[in-house]
């Protein structure tokens, strides 16, 4: 199919925002330029920004196990209305994706779907345990794009090492749950002026600064660049600026959430704003929009985590922790847009140049390029409500509230695979 | 006034003045404990269920004798006898509970913010009788509707609340109610049973010794050691923790003449308080017991809407 994207803003990579048409053609771009070429189809995208495909690195789709909460197709068609052409999927499901057999039944399951590329993420150790480290080689022949045992750290530092260390035989990128378990406890939220309001037990920033810490040194020992999953706290940044500054290769990704929104959200009880690592105090909000300015942090991700009402709609420590977030990201995001934080080509950075470095993937808009392309209309203002999610889950803290911007089309291959008006 | 809640969740949704009235509608309700037919018909025909997920006697035999005394119908399900056992949630619970038309729940539960959760559900009202670690509002009001009756006032005095506060919805429920009417409230403690910024959450101040945390004290709220609540290591030995955070006539010294002893019971006799001081003519242990019939009593009688039938007479 020849598609031709015509008036639009184009993020054109190495070029900024450009006011150009894109054709494309056999699933490539095949010109960028005023040109208007014949196509079979047409998109009108005056006043829309043309973005390289938007990638979230960390997002959980339930399925081997929990399909209840979300399936790889219906987490798969919620990133593709969210504007994201490629998502990782984390290996914490049942069973846990340890093993090339649901690896690869993970990406035939995403190409049957045919919604967004879902490239899956392997576990660094077996069953998520901590203790013995997974056939590397074999995940990624299957097509496993990364590693990681997200929802938990490998504790023992020991092993921690050895995973990164092998994982650099095959060139896996490592990403990071960095947090000290024995300092979280039990704890339901970030532990502050409101958890001893509540009375809640505290998750204290601590126990996420230690742990990236603790990669970071095990990333210098072994002399390997780590990825560091959502990070929430100052504390934090503070380290991972200090290893940019000193050469250290590391990246980081924080979501929409923690720029967004602060450990007010849970009172009084909300299970909504509950998510692990918790939601922060306001100097921790500010500092990660810091951290996004300064490239500190490099990447923007959902860490979407679908779960349904019988696990949210309990009482708050019975609660799970996570929220959907494959179809607010956009729109939150843009908000940093509007607000004077970043340009629009600062977020295509944060939302799929970066990325797409740390996974291999390049959705840059360039001549020659595979065609993955987000169109997004910066004006439209929305609501998020209940009913809106076509997720399987509901769980946002959102809902409720207004957004402005919203992704039109999202094109994968040259194909549309979303398109907001039908 | 008029008491318009139908809830009794937390002290911090009450304001002063609601406080105000609460204890004096338990004043008033004190007197019926004492006579010989201790009964009022007050909530004839009211169906009050207790539902205590959580082991209770002192509390749940006070909110039980505040129900009959007042000749409101009460029954009693513990989460033990319950089908909570047998995998029920919490919320399909309560609404079998409310489905045979009860007026009152009466609720206790291990984790904070239960009685809230299941009040965005029910219909009828809900009395917290204590929460996780949250709140434990009758527990609060008796004991300011007790240091009220003692001082003559709930105003401007110094109460110091030693122990485990971090586990402590007695010391949550108090600190709000007892700096809402305007006393300066001290908490000590080992650090490790002191919550996060509690400074700044509860305008308190944090005393550094037990001798700073009582001087010039009008009273003293002792805090249980929670042993089936408390993580590992929060503190070393009961013996140790007798000897520098325990209550004793030694150092107490430094208090006011006419100090009260307070204790939301059990008491570890030995541990956080002498066995000798918690029986001494100070202590008001026991007031705080007989008030808290009368308090429960008025807080059955006010969120049936008593208040209001008495203003259309």
């Amino acid at each position: 199919m020849r598609i031709l994207i015509k008036n639009g803003t184009c993020l054109v990579f190495g070029k900024g925002e450009q006011k150009t048409n894109i054709y494309i053609e056999d699933q490539i771009i095949k010109e960028i330029s005023s040109e208007e070429k014949d196509a079979d189809k047409v998109i009108d995208a005056s006043g829309m920004y043309v973005f390289p495909g938007l990638i979230d690195v960390h997002v959980h789709l339930r399925e081997p196990g929990q399909e209840y909460k979300e399936t790889i197709e219906s987490g798969a068609k919620a990133a593709a209305k969210g504007g994201f052409t490629d998502i990782c999927c984390m290996p914490n499901t049942i069973p846990v994706n340890d093993s090339p057999s649901i690896t690869s039944f993970i990406k035939d399951r995403a190409l049957t779907a045919g919604f967004s590329n879902v490239h899956p993420v392997a576990s660094l150790t077996k069953g998520l345990k901590g203790e013995e480290i997974c056939d590397y080689g074999e995940l990624k022949q299957a097509g496993a794009i990364a590693l990681s045992d997200d929802g938990r750290p490998v504790s023992d530092s020991g092993v921690m090492r050895r995973a990164v260390e092998y994982a650099k035989a095959f060139d896996l990128p490592v990403m990071c749950h960095s947090e000290e378990l024995s300092l979280s406890g039990k704890g339901v939220m970030n532990e502050g002026v409101v958890s001893t309001r509540l009375g809640l037990t505290g998750i204290p920033d601590s126990a996420e600064s230690l742990g990236v810490k603790r990669d970071i040194e095990i990333g210098c020992l072994v002399d390997y660049p780590v990825h560091i999953a959502h990070v929430s706290a100052k504390k934090t940044i503070e380290i991972i600026r200090n290893a940019k500054k000193s050469g250290t290769k590391v990246t980081a990704e924080t979501a929409p959430h923690y720029f967004t929104l602060t450990e007010d959200a849970i009172d009084l009880f909300n299970t909504y704003a509950k998510m692990n690592p918790p939601l922060r105090t306001e100097s921790d909000r500010l500092a990660i929009i810091e951290a996004l300015k300064d490239n500190t942090i490099d990447i923007i991700a959902t860490d979407h985590a679908p779960h349904s009402d019988e696990e949210k709609i309990v009482p708050f420590e019975e609660a799970a922790f996570g929220i959907t977030g494959l179809e607010t990201s956009l729109a939150l995001s843009l908000n940093l847009v509007f607000s004077g934080i970043l340009s629009m080509e600062e977020l295509a950075e944060k939302m799929s140049i970066n990325p797409g470095k740390v996974i291999g993937i390049n959705n840059a808009l360039f001549e020659g390029n595979h065609a993955n392309i987000t169109i997004v209309n910066p004006d439209f203002e929305w609501t998020v409500t209940r009913e809106g999610f076509i997720s399987k889950s509901k769980n946002s803290p959102f809902t409720g509230k207004k957004l402005k911007g919203i992704c039109e089309y999202t094109i994968k291959n040259g194909n549309i695979i979303w398109s907001r008006n039908n | 006034m008029e008491f318009k809640k139908k809830n009794i969740l937390d002290i911090n949704s009450l304001s002063a003045s609601e406080i105000e009235f609460i204890l004096d509608t338990a004043d008033s309700m004190k007197e019926i404990n004492e006579r010989p037919v201790k009964k009022v018909p007050a909530l004839r025909g009211k169906t009050i269920v207790l539902f205590f997920q959580e082991p209770s006697t002192r509390t749940k035999l006070s909110f039980e004798l505040a129900a009959k005394r007042l000749s409101a119908d009460s029954v009693s399900l513990a989460a033990s006898s319950s089908s909570m056992k047998k995998g029920e949630t919490l919320l399909d619970t309560a609404r079998t509970i409310e489905a045979m038309k009860p007026d009152i729940l009466v609720m206790r539960h291990s984790m904070s913010g239960a009685p809230h959760f299941l009040s965005k559900f029910l219909k009828c009202s809900i009395l917290n009788a204590g929460d996780g670690r949250h709140a434990h509002p009758s527990q609060a009001l008796l004991d300011m509707m007790t240091i009220r009756e003692k001082k003559k006032t709930l105003t401007g005095l110094n109460i110091a609340i030693i122990g485990d506060i971090s586990n402590s919805r007695v010391a949550r429920s108090n600190m709000r109610g007892l700096v809402k009417l305007g006393n300066n409230v001290r908490v000590f403690g080992p650090p490790s049973m002191i919550p996060f910024k509690i400074e700044e959450e509860f305008n308190v101040s944090v005393s550094r010794t037990m001798e700073e945390a009582l001087s010039d004290a009008d009273a003293v709220i002792m805090l249980r050691i929670q042993k089936e609540r408390q993580g590992a290591n929060l503190f070393s030995t009961d013996r140790e923790y007798s000897r520098f955070f325990g209550l004793n006539r030694e150092n107490l010294k430094n208090s006011k003449k006419d100090v009260l002893v307070m204790h939301p019971g059990p008491v570890n006799r030995g541990v956080e308080i002498t066995p000798e001081l918690a029986d001494s003519e100070i202590s008001v242990i026991n007031e705080q017991v007989s008030n808290g019939v009368a308090l429960r009593m008025a807080l059955f009688y006010l969120v049936s809407g008593g208040s209001k039938n008495e203003n259309s007479d």
